[in-house]
């Protein structure tokens, strides 16, 4: 038997104290809570008026919408729908009564918006979904390894060959049964939410909802495992301040449900293959707001709400070309852009899973230490602590004058401290590969070569120019690798063990690995040379290690 | 009428003289002002004299020097002590804060050992060199905080004279509470969200309060001093922004208007440093005949060391600290910055109006 490693036991034995399941069985209570919530949310902050104009410009961006930009999974009826609601909004101006009209289609679009948004969770189902994702994975690698029949019974063992856990997998099991916990991971590929899915489970964790992008449940099999894998829908297509206000209750009332969630907080796939540096500040607040909510509700009792950033590492991203292109077309600005289909069908993606596993290429997934909602660090028995190592009462963080209070801008500023520190949190858990290195120094080198040209034009250089000398490229790579141990020291980055390998072992075992599934690899040697033979997507997995100040020591 | 409305006690950290003028202040307000000071001495002085300087002490201040009483029983504290002690307060003070406690600091100088070498590092545009709201952070768990900034002269604030000054905080919450505790018909606030903007200002002004009071000390005129302190202000300004603060506080009360009230007479202890340099003390008998620490002679210290890592050009604070270090004569200083290069006057803005356009 090759590497093990540990095998986690749920930490729930009875699917019913599932809180998931709970909530699942409890629908109707549920979307009840969540609707009257938001609908106040909206009507507190806005004036008779503006009531009158949020209907107006919701039921004509919403028709926009149905027009320019349909989808496969939008429901039949929603035009329908929409003109139905224009109809009613239209009468209200001539009724007397008329504000309370608008109040009762508000309602109404929110409900609709909850049961869109709402996840399909499924006791049954789940437990197919999840035997498949493991059995299926370990079936695809099992085919490529003669291993006997006994290796298809042990396919744990064979897809943790695959994909590391490091980090700290046992507090996250802890805090899993202290609080309630929000995992916060880097999002480089479509396939994130199945890899995140399976190491949940692998940890023995029970499921997680999420809030996964519609345009996945475009793609059937996605849609299928996302589905029973808890997954609810939020459709960027929506930006009608209705429409995010009713996803931000759902996910706050969820959390307050005692819901383990997980957000993406950069909000899309990283396009440039830079770490996030900026995230999303809508979801991240429904952390703070329902933890204030849990304490207003049971003072100390509270089930305090945990953070738990999470690294993936890979040495490749299926959608690679397709990003970086992306990413330079809106550099600077940040455009409007349809989400691409590409990938999209189910064929193309069983068929990489399947190179995947057979080809053999390590992924990791960094658990993160967890996170109070302000960002502190938390202690295994989910208390959290201060700089000093002394225990703060996250209570206080919304004490005023002795008692708590509810402070909009004082909680917008929180999240704002919270989004840095998951950042902090992912430089410091992102894991270096000798083939994040190597574009990382190749590209370097290119840049450093050309200093008169921009990155446009660097990325159309000719052939010939596109060669790079091995030994200096050796050089730089030690260099390199040198500040980078030097930082992981601090504690500061982690880095694969292979990188620590002799420099030339370090680095063909990099060169195989960069971007390896591509029909174009974007790096080889030829004899004494390296050589580009795509800029662009090295360009994209040199970004990996931008924003560690590297660039000072080449 | 009774003014005093805030029953809960408030404190004021630093017996020094702009520490008594805030807690003067706060005596109108609240029922109980603690004052802190460091050590038993100063307390027993104080407390046997209720005076301080030119300062009397209103009745309703009381005097301590436990630091776990002002943890208890305030909410809100006002941390007045000078920058390099700044730091040790703040760790014998953490244990006794928790994130419920508001501090709002008044402290003008940067938190930073000279003797160490400055690293630039991971997103910090200002290496190791942080302002008291960051040491704060650092140093305890209290996330609600402000800083009080802008043209407060002790020695007027004590002789009831009309001013004003800036709360800056991220948080609206704790400028309401500068609002609540501070503002009164003799006492103007003014709110701001630029927290590290606002304290630059103030850091930063004391560069130029050394040299406008060497501009004095030489009797070169009104003129002189006017062009002096216009660029300072310039110079204060491209310093700011690249150590993270916008160019908007500077524009203002905490700016200009603390520049020219620092700038303009013996009421400051920087100005009436660069005063004595020019009439030719050396800085060291300076220093040591004046109770109260000059900030700006450390801030200069600090700014000429950044700027050889920022590549910043620093003309006025260059100029300063050679005259510090002995290394030029005041009237050989005047005339090197006279015969300067300057190019545009106020390019701050004009890069910032060119930005818009393009």
């Amino acid at each position: 038997m090759s590497n093990s490693g540990p095998i986690y036991k749920d930490i729930l034995k009875r699917k019913n104290d599932w809180p998931i399941v709970n909530l699942s069985q409890n629908k109707n209570e549920f979307l009840r809570q969540v609707a009257q919530s938001a609908f106040d949310g909206i009507i507190e902050r806005s004036g008779e008026k503006t009531i009158r104009e949020l209907l107006e410009t919701t039921i004509y961006r919403e028709k926009q919408r149905i027009i320019n930009n349909p989808w496969r999974v939008d429901p039949k009826d929603e035009l329908a729908f929409w003109k139905y609601i224009q109809t009613k909004h239209l009468n209200c101006d001539e009724r007397a009564d008329g504000e309370q009209e608008r109040q009762k289609i508000l309602l109404e679009i929110i409900d609709r918006y909850c049961k869109e948004i709402v996840g399909n969770f499924n006791k049954s189902s789940y437990r197919f979904a999840k035997s498949f994702t493991t059995f299926g994975f370990a079936r695809l690698l099992n085919a490529t390894r003669v291993k006997g029949f006994k290796s298809i019974i042990s396919r744990q063992l064979d897809l943790h060959d695959q994909i590391h856990v490091v980090g700290h997998p046992e507090q996250l099991r802890k805090l899993a049964q202290i609080g309630t916990v929000v995992l916060v991971p880097t999002h480089f590929s479509n396939l994130d939410s199945i890899l995140i899915g399976w190491v949940i489970q692998f940890l023995g964790l029970p499921p997680f909802i999420y809030g996964a992008g519609l345009n996945l449940f475009n793609i059937k099999i996605l849609a299928y495992f996302m589905n029973s894998l808890g997954a609810y829908k939020l459709d960027r297509r929506k930006k009608n301040p209705i429409y995010l206000e009713t996803l931000k209750v759902y996910s706050n009332m969820a959390l307050q449900w005692g819901c383990h969630s997980l957000f993406f907080p950069g909000g899309t796939r990283s396009r440039s293959g830079q770490i996030e540096s900026s995230l999303k500040l809508g979801l991240l607040s429904t952390t703070i707001e329902a933890q204030r909510a849990l304490i207003q509700k049971n003072s100390d009792d509270s089930k305090p709400i945990f953070i738990v950033p999470v690294v993936i590492n890979y040495q490749f991203t299926l959608e690679a070309p397709l990003l970086i292109n992306e990413h330079l077309k809106i550099t600077g600005q940040e455009r409007y852009f349809k989400e691409s289909d590409a990938y999209s069908n189910s064929k193309k993606i069983t068929s990489f899973l399947f190179k995947f596993f057979t080809k053999g290429s390590d992924i990791s997934v960094s658990i993160g230490r967890g996170l109070d909602v302000l960002g502190n660090y938390v202690n295994d028995e989910g208390k959290s602590i201060d700089q000093n190592g002394n225990e703060i009462n996250i209570k206080d963080y919304f004490v005023k004058d002795g008692n708590i209070n509810i402070d909009k801008q004082r909680e917008h500023t929180y999240v704002q401290i919270l989004s840095k520190r998951i950042v902090e949190e992912y430089y410091k858990n992102n894991r270096v590969y000798s083939s994040h290195l190597v574009a990382y120094t190749a590209f370097k080198m290119l840049e450093r070569s050309k200093p008169k040209l921009d990155l446009y034009n660097l990325l159309r250089l000719s052939v010939d120019d596109l060669e790079i000398d091995y030994e200096a490229f050796k050089s730089n790579f030690k260099k390199l690798r040198k500040v980078i141990l030097k930082i992981h020291a601090e504690g500061n980055v982690g880095v694969n063990p292979r990188l620590q390998k002799k420099a030339e072992d370090a680095i063909s075992y990099g060169l195989a690995n960069v971007g390896m599934y591509h029909a174009k690899p974007p790096l080889v040697k030829i004899k004494d040379k390296i050589v580009i033979l795509n800029p662009s997507t090295l360009y994209y997995y040199h970004n990996r290690l931008e924003g560690y100040g590297l660039e000072k020591h080449i | 009428m009774d003014l005093k409305n805030i029953s809960k006690p408030v404190a004021v950290i630093g017996a020094g003289n702009f520490g008594i003028a805030i807690a003067n202040i706060l005596s109108e307000k609240c029922k109980y002002v603690l004052l802190y000071a460091r050590t038993e001495k100063k307390a027993k002085k104080l407390r046997e004299l209720r005076k301080h300087d030119y300062q009397q002490l209103a009745d309703n201040i009381e005097i301590t020097t436990d630091l776990s009483i002002i943890g208890a029983e305030c909410d809100v504290i006002f941390p007045i002590v000078p920058s390099a002690n700044f730091r040790e307060m703040m760790q014998n003070l953490a244990p006794f804060l928790k994130p419920s406690h508001i501090l709002i600091h008044g402290t003008k100088g940067f938190d930073f050992d000279i003797e160490k070498k400055i690293k630039p590092k991971l997103l910090m545009p200002r290496g190791q060199i942080f302002t008291m709201s960051e040491v704060i952070r650092q140093e305890s768990s209290v996330i609600r905080i402000g800083c009080i900034s802008g043209p407060n002269l002790s020695k007027e604030i004590a002789l009831l004279k009309p001013a004003a000054s800036v709360i800056a905080s991220e948080f609206d919450e704790v400028i309401q509470v500068g609002y609540k505790y501070l503002k009164s018909d003799r006492f103007l606030v003014f709110g701001s969200n630029d927290l590290i903007g606002t304290e630059l200002c103030g850091i930063l002004k004391n560069i130029i309060a050394v040299g406008a009071g060497t501009i004095d000390g030489m009797d070169l005129g009104e003129n002189a001093k006017a062009l002096f302190i216009s660029r300072g202000l310039v110079e204060m300004v491209e310093i700011g922004k690249l150590m993270g603060g916008n160019a908007e506080p500077f524009l203002g009360l905490a700016g200009i208007g603390d520049l020219m009230a620092t700038c303009s007479g013996n009421l400051s202890r920087n100005y009436s440093v660069g005063r004595r340099l020019a009439q030719g003390e050396k800085i060291d008998d300076i220093v040591s005949s004046t109770h109260e620490i000059a900030e700006g002679i450390k801030t200069i210290k600090i700014i000429y060391e950044w700027s050889k890592i920022s590549k910043l050009r620093v003309p006025i604070t260059e100029t300063l600290y050679k005259i510090i270090h002995d290394e030029i004569t005041v009237q050989n200083a005047h005339i090197f910055l006279m015969k300067f290069p300057f190019r545009t006057e106020i390019e701050f803005l004009r890069k910032e109006v060119n930005g818009q356009d393009a």
